[in-house]
């Protein structure tokens, strides 16, 4: 069984096609990063897999069920989204905020469960937000915030977890911590995740498989070390780069050249 | 824990309501006692030795009590429509005369009373669904002008509001041109917001309206919550929202409707319980909605009841009252608990 199996997958927004016709899979437990060049379709990709978006032609089989014939809430039971930008109109708590991914599993008017509360704990446990409870969301800095939208997500208990662009607007050791945290999340819960990012290094630290989009295509799908060539991603990004290793760990490593 | 909490919200509340409903029964221009209040009321239930004149018990059970009733229903209306559709809009400045329901729904009443529909006593029944009619229609019209690709932007709502708004004001003044004095007359009286003392079976029809409503809309409690984080983050949990935002339109309507035809315009309410009671007690919907729909109702029986007394015998609108009252308050609590609450 496979995670998530797409065929010929295609969508576009009335502006013109954004996803054209492409196919990959992911195993279970496996964390697979999307990188590309802006506007190539990797947010479109998340919504389509989080059924937001229907197809226009093509399939979605996650863990063997296809997804158009899931209710939302069954969907929700099995993905969760940590989004780009995550705001609430009105000032919940932090508590109330990862509650909230409790949904799917509500019954009546939305009395909280044993079954709740320790999804709750154990969420905030991981994501080491249990001090922030009481906190509104805009009280957090960037890294509290996003380490409470990543609880919400688990609290939902999903078997994937799609990620927008987790580390965008943190300085470097917010950033560190959200990356380690994945690792503890794969390593503990036996997640599939799916990661878009624009950070090349992060997702190739992160992901046990990378793909690269271009135009809502793919251009290149394999380990970091494959994707990682120069000469693969001066083709996507249109600019020179230099890959090599770090000389402590030999983990890849990426700098633009100007 | 939720539980516990809503239990002492709602006991508190209804505590206060069943005071607001005592003091109106008591404060008036003929000076009635508190315990022959209490025996009037009691007497009804069970056989106790009447020490108060039959004039008395009129007062109280015709007059008084059918007014209380009425105001803390249009109170409670307005609350929980201002709340559902704050909720809905994710806008705390949405109410159902911002977004032009209550003008529909006023149009919908004056074309009751022009049409000869809404007169005698079946006809008054009748008001309140003319009121839920034209909310509808303008809650549809709101919908209609505002969605965008089928999504319902903030942005393009607020304005379809304002523009609803003012055709269904419009409308009524050309309707009110076109018809005879005393039709006018009547519209005139009506359009100036008055809880004046009606027959139970009205009162009777607007509580039905508002009772439905208020079970629609606190079914969707949850779902609204999660819709405060966006549209696309609450169907990621599950939510669908085009359908919770129609529930929310018709069950607005509904209760505005109703409210709108037993008492014309009456402002603030809708805007201000509901933030205030959020203030209070938090956005959670489950506790915010029925806080919003008692504390709409004691916050109506109280300014209704000033309304009537305080330069008696005349009386003043209501719908002044509200706004004299609720305006300073609203400030007090805007500065004290704002910043606490919006860092």
């Amino acid at each position: 069984m496979r995670a998530v199996e797409v065929r010929d997958l295609s969508f576009s927004y009335r502006n013109g096609r954004v996803i054209d016709g492409i196919s990959f899979s992911v195993d279970v437990g496996e964390v697979l990063g999307v990188i590309g060049p802006n506007s190539t379709g990797k947010t479109t990709l998340l919504r389509l897999l989080s059924r937001v978006l229907v197809p226009e032609a093509g399939a979605i089989r996650l863990f063997d069920r296809d997804l158009q014939a899931l209710t939302r809430r069954e969907v929700a039971r099995i993905v969760a989204v940590v989004p780009q930008e995550f705001q609430v109109a009105f000032p919940f708590t932090v508590e109330q905020v990862v509650a909230m991914g409790r949904y799917p599993y509500v019954r009546g008017i939305g009395l909280e469960t044993t079954e709740d509360r320790l999804a709750v704990e154990r969420a905030l446990g991981e994501t080491g937000t249990a001090h922030l409870l009481k906190k509104y969301l805009d009280q957090l800095s960037g890294g509290e915030k996003q380490r409470v939208v990543i609880a919400r997500a688990l609290a939902q208990d999903p078997r994937l977890l799609l990620l927008d662009e987790p580390t965008a607007h943190l300085d470097l050791s917010h950033h560190l911590e959200i990356l380690r945290l994945l690792g503890r999340l794969k390593a503990e819960r036996g997640l599939t995740v799916v990661l878009v990012s624009h950070d090349l290094n992060a997702a190739a630290e992160c992901s046990d498989r990378l793909l690269l989009l271009r135009e809502g295509a793919i251009l290149t799908a394999g380990r970091p070390e494959e994707v990682m060539q120069p000469a693969i991603i001066e083709k996507a990004y249109g600019c020179s780069v230099w890959i090599g290793a770090d000389p402590d760990t030999g983990k890849i490593r990426i700098l633009p050249r100007l | 824990m939720m539980l516990v909490r809503l239990l002492t919200v709602m006991g508190t509340l209804t505590a206060g309501l069943m005071t607001a409903v005592l003091l109106a029964l008591w404060v008036g221009t003929v000076r009635i006692g508190a315990v022959q209040i209490m025996g009037i009321l009691l007497g009804k239930l069970v056989s106790i030795p009447v020490s108060w004149s039959e004039a008395h018990e009129t007062i109280v059970l015709s007059v008084r009590l059918p007014r209380a009733l009425l105001a803390g229903t249009v109170g409670s209306a307005l609350a929980l429509a201002g709340a559902g559709f704050q909720a809905i809009s994710r806008n705390p400045l949405a109410d159902p005369y911002v977004l032009g329901v209550s003008s529909g729904a006023a149009f919908g009443v004056v074309m009751g009373i022009l049409t000869g529909l809404g007169a005698g006593t079946g006809g008054v029944l009748l008001l309140p669904l003319f009121g839920f009619a034209g909310a509808l229609v303008a809650a549809v019209a709101v919908y209609g002008i505002a969605s965008v690709d089928g999504r319902l932007p903030i942005q393009t709502l607020l304005l379809a509001g304002v523009v609803v708004s003012l055709f269904f004001a419009s409308a009524i003044m050309l309707a009110s041109a076109l018809v005879r004095a005393e039709e006018l007359q009547r519209v005139v009286f009506y359009l100036m917001g008055h809880l004046r003392a009606v027959s139970y079976p009205t009162i009777g029809a607007v509580i039905g309206c508002v009772l439905m409503g208020a079970t629609l809309i606190y079914a969707q409690a949850v779902p609204l919550n999660l819709l405060s984080a966006g549209e696309e983050a609450a169907a990621q949990l599950g939510v669908e929202p085009e359908r919770v935002k129609r529930i929310i339109f018709l069950a607005c309507s509904l209760v505005t409707g109703a409210a709108v035809s037993a008492s014309g315009a009456v402002g603030f309410v809708g805007l201000m319980v509901p933030h205030a009671v959020r203030l209070c007690l938090g956005p959670d919907n489950r506790l915010a909605i029925p806080a919003s729909l008692l504390a709409g109702a004691i916050f109506l029986i109280l300014a209704d009841t000033v309304a009537r007394t305080v330069a008696a015998p005349t009386e003043i609108p209501v719908g002044a009252v509200t706004a004299f009252l609720g305006a300073p308050f609203f400030a007090v609590l805007l500065r004290t608990r704002y910043r606490s609450v919006y860092p």
